[in-house]
């Protein structure tokens, strides 16, 4: 399918979301949008999907003019969206969740389980997309629903064009990896893709032709060889430095040391298994690892939300085993949660009483049990201006904040008050480029005040970017501790539990390591199991 | 839990700039009007249910049903004999609540006092009262994301503490009313605690625990009369000790007429109104009930100990239902309290949070509307079935709860920021 747009644009009241916008999709092409959180992207993509209704401008499918009036035409057009947020019936099997909508019957509304398999499994066959149709989708690793998503997507009555909307913001490296091989192989097959992303590395490894979208405005069209500053400078729209200045690290004293640190998690698996690792004032420890290898559990024991069943941790050569969070908070201990909208923020809270959400107890934003609004007013109008929060002012509420923004909250709040360790998991996930290098250089400040920083991430460029040394988590223990300048191959391999040196890893493994920062098929089953029982706590 | 939009701006909220000239007012005021904000979907769904009761009293009245079956050769009966019941009604529902006009010219021919004149909103003030502290109860939980289904047994909790303090100490009114008002507060605060301790230790869903606690309150308080400690010593039905007079709760109208029932306790319930809002928006402790009751992760996270937030709250909350337990049992004059004292003020409390909107004003005004409902129908007995008042508030939450519906109805326009539901987490 060829689509192509013209000059679509779509108004909110005098607000422009998308301005003027052309677009051409060619058949069996991979086509990305590149665009920061809040550029329009999302609305463009509504409005292709029939969800949003453009305000002037066309699209045409095949040289012929279409308007949606909702969803359904879309389908019924040939184009298939698999949405960010994942709209699967949990309870229901594969088989069921792709047939949704769309039910096989026997006539009479009987349903027909053997025909919604063999619609499956004739799916999965003919663009290999492996699925077991009686799988039940809520016990499925987070990519393999999505996998779901994309046949359901595919099984429309003639999927031609495919719309994939931020699909790697949930997934783990290993998943993202089979993702663009699958978009590889469905390109390949003849489907047109429009793949929605700001992650620079995924669109120079899959994208045919680039798209960067700014402010409602079609800004570039690039090559997907295009450079990743030449990328994030058009998203931007100034430079960008995607390095990190920083003067070699001055460690001191020990600010966060672990040792035998253990938790046996709820199915009787150790999620930590005698952890040891030392952070010194003044450096940045980066942990590296796929993501389920026990970093969610170290980075709640060290703030005391989980109890280890074994092991100590002591701040500033101090043991707090015994101590709440609330005394690890006062006592100087800084944390980026890794999920910002579970655990970093109260969307219905105004911006300024989120800056004070672990101090709002303290003087002077309360005295004697009662809170001082304008302290905390003050502040937050402090913090708003020393790290750049756009907002229109403290009173706004956190959700009307962008990702990136709402981080900055996070970042503001404990980068505001006295602390000697600070414990980052994740600091820029799901932030757009200028923001991610603004907690960039905030987090070596940071260091160079004397901080001990323990840097959490998946993405090794991060990890490269900011860490004065290197341990790399393996199930639930350190598996080597390493210079910043060792190769990406080396902690590639400790990352899956091989010997640094070893042979027995494959090729393609150090490859996809080289490119997505961590996986290789040795490891998934413990990652994408634990990346389960997480998710399953959050509804709770 | 609630997010309220004050004024309509079509701008989602990044718009840049916006234009400089404002719509005139009547314009906003008008667009203000067809929007389903919380505001007009709560005068919206008083309309309906009105509108729905109206339909009920035409369908329910015999002889009216008689004239609309013969509508198409003389319509105008049925619709007079409509309009006549519908308008009945609804008159003595606010003669029973408000004002009584017959009063008005019965003081001008000398046969009525000015008494008589407040007597319907003394009743519509008494019935409030209970529903003011019962409503706090439920609307205070409601911000923490605890749903109290336990403002009844905790309410009986507090009767029994305060009655137990109001019949068996003997001291000066200037203590005894205090003591035995506070009586109420600890012992509905004590078991207000058992649901939040069972949910903090055990995980219990506070629900299924404070409904079983409820029938659990209303039995000890059937066998609590009968025992030979609180049991009346003069009479054989089921009925308990008097409470001393110098722990009644003096009448805030006794100096114009001894029969106004409306008590001192209105003013506790207006100052407790006060205190809830003051500790929701002012104190550190209501900054905690609220961000573990938007998002207790992100509240753990900060340091916030969650369980001991859900303990203190539901201590407070059973607080305030003990308060109206106190305001029954010392209220009531000399009489005791019996199995009945107690009505379902407890779940009543539940709908006036939600009409409400768990906001102190806003509990306050529904427990006025609940109290002036049920005054108007005990009085406007047997031209209005007693029942209208029941049917009209579950009418009136019925729309409350379902926003969507309102605006569907009456074909209001979205407001920014979506409908405005109340619900509590954990479902």
């Amino acid at each position: 399918m060829r689509l192509e747009l013209k000059g679509l644009t779509k108004k909110f009241g005098s607000f422009t979301a998308d301005d003027d916008i052309d677009l051409t999709v060619e058949p069996g092409q991979i086509h990305a949008v590149l665009g920061e959180n809040g550029a329009g992207k999302s609305t463009l993509m509504n409005m292709l999907y029939g969800i949003l209704k453009p305000t002037s401008g066309e699209i045409l499918i095949d040289d012929e003019p279409v308007a949606f009036s909702g969803p359904g035409d879309a389908i019924a057009a040939g184009i298939g969206m698999v949405h960010q947020h994942f709209k699967l019936v949990g309870p229901f099997s594969v088989a069921d969740n792709v047939q949704l909508g769309r039910e096989h019957t026997r006539g009479a509304g009987v349903l027909s389980a053997r025909a919604a398999r063999r619609a499956v499994l004739d799916v999965s066959e003919q663009y290999g997309l492996r699925l077991d149709p009686d799988a039940i989708c809520e016990d499925l690793p987070v990519g393999v629903q999505q996998r779901v998503e994309i046949v359901k997507a595919l099984s429309g009555p003639r999927t031609e064009l495919l719309i994939l909307d931020e699909p790697t913001a949930v997934l783990t490296p290993a998943e993202i990896g089979e993702l663009l091989d699958i978009m590889r192989s469905l390109a390949e097959a003849g489907t047109s893709i429009l793949f929605i992303s700001h992650k620079l590395k995924e669109v120079q490894a899959v994208a045919d032709t680039v798209t960067v979208i700014r402010r409602g405005k079609v800004v570039a069209e690039l090559e997907p060889t295009a450079s990743e500053t030449e990328m994030a400078s058009a998203m931007v729209g100034r430079e960008v430095s995607l390095t990190v200045d920083k003067t070699p690290a001055e460690p001191g004293e020990p600010s966060l040391e672990i040792s035998g640190l253990t938790v046996v998690g709820e199915t009787g698996v150790k999620v930590l298994d005698g952890l040891d690792l030392t952070v010194r004032a003044g450096e940045i420890v980066g942990l590296a690892g796929v993501e389920g290898n026990g970093q969610t559990e170290l980075a709640r024991a060290v703030l005391g939300l989980i109890r280890p069943d074994a092991g100590t941790i002591a701040v500033d050569g101090r043991r707090v085993d015994r101590d709440s969070p609330a005394q690890r908070i006062e006592r100087g201990l800084g944390y980026i949660p890794e999920d910002r909208a579970r655990d970093g923020l109260i969307n219905e809270f105004t911006v300024a009483e989120n800056i004070v959400l672990n101090q709002y107890r303290d003087r002077p934003f309360a005295k004697g049990g009662v809170i001082d609004a304008a302290a905390i007013r003050r502040r937050a109008e402090e913090s708003i201006a020393e790290f750049d929060i756009r907002t229109q002012g403290p009173a706004e509420p956190a959700s009307s904040l962008s990702g990136g923004n709402q981080q900055k909250v996070v970042i503001a709040r404990e980068f505001s008050r006295p602390r000697r360790l600070l414990v980052a998991a994740q600091p820029t996930r799901g932030v757009d480029v200028g923001a991610t290098e603004f907690i960039h250089s905030r987090l070596v400040t940071e260091r160079d005040t004397g901080t001990g920083v323990l840097l959490i991430s998946s993405e090794l460029d991060e990890i490269y970017a900011l860490a004065d040394r290197i341990a790399v988590i393996y199930n639930g223990r350190i598996v080597g501790e390493v210079g910043p300048d060792t190769p990406r191959e080396v902690i590639g391999r400790l990352m899956v539990g091989a010997e640094p040196d070893g042979a027995e890893t494959e090729a393609a493994d150090s490859a996809a390591v080289a490119d997505f920062d961590a996986e290789s098929p040795a490891a998934p089953d413990t990652a994408t199991t634990d990346d389960d029982a997480n998710g399953g706590d959050r509804d709770h | 839990m609630t997010t309220e939009t004050a004024t309509p701006t079509p701008e989602p909220p990044e718009a840049g700039e916006r234009p400089d000239k404002r719509p005139p007012f009547m314009v906003l005021f008008g667009r203000y009007l067809t929007e389903a904000n919380s505001v007009m979907v709560t005068v919206y769904s008083l309309l309906l249910a009105f509108l729905i009761g109206a339909i009920l009293l035409i369908v329910s009245d015999e002889t009216v049903r008689g004239t609309w079956s013969y509508f198409f050769s003389r319509p105008t009966d049925a619709l007079e004999a409509s309009w006549q019941v519908v308008s009945n009604s609804y008159r003595a529902l606010f003669e029973g609540a408000i004002l009584n006009f017959n009063t008005i010219d019965r003081m001008a021919a000398g046969t009525a006092e000015i008494g008589d004149l407040l007597r319907p909103i003394s009743q519509t003030l008494t019935y409030a009262t209970p529903l003011i502290f019962t409503g706090l109860a439920v609307g205070l939980a409601f911000r923490a994301g605890l749903f109290n289904i336990g403002a009844q047994g905790q309410m009986i909790f507090g009767m029994i503490g305060a009655l137990i303090v109001g019949f068996s100490l003997n001291l000066p009114a200037i203590l005894h009313l205090p003591l035995a008002v506070l009586a109420g507060a600890v012992a509905g605060a004590a078991f207000g605690a058992v649901p939040g301790v069972l949910k903090a230790t055990t995980g219990a869903h506070e629900v299924i625990s404070s409904i079983m606690l409820n029938n659990i309150a209303g039995l000890f308080l059937v066998w609590a009369i009968g025992t030979s400690f609180m049991h009346s010593e003069t009479r054989s039905e089921l009925v308990t000790k008097p409470v001393e007079d110098s722990a009644s709760l003096p009448l805030l109208l006794g100096f114009v007429d001894d029969g106004l029932r409306v008590n001192l306790a209105l003013l506790i319930g207006v100052a407790a109104a006060v205190f809830v809002w003051w500790l929701l928006s002012k104190s550190t402790f209501g900054y905690r009930i609220r961000a573990v009751g938007f998002n207790e992760h992100a509240s753990s996270t900060a340091g916030m100990n969650i369980g001991r937030t859900y303990v203190t709250t539901m201590s407070v909350a059973g607080g305030l239902a003990g308060l109206a337990g106190a305001a029954l049992t010392l209220g009531v004059g000399s009489g005791g309290i019996t199995t009945n004292t107690a009505l379902e003020y407890g779940f009543d409390g539940i709908t006036v949070a939600l009409l409400g909107r768990a906001n102190p004003g806003g509990i306050i005004a529904a427990a006025l509307l609940f109290g002036a409902l049920k005054a108007g129908a005990l009085d406007a007995q047997p031209d209005v079935p007693v029942d209208m008042s029941t049917l009209l508030q579950a009418t009136i939450v019925l729309f409350i709860a379902a926003p969507a519906l309102v605006k569907a109805i009456l074909r209001l326009r979205a407001p920014r920021g979506g409908l405005v539901t109340l619900e509590a987490k954990g479902w």
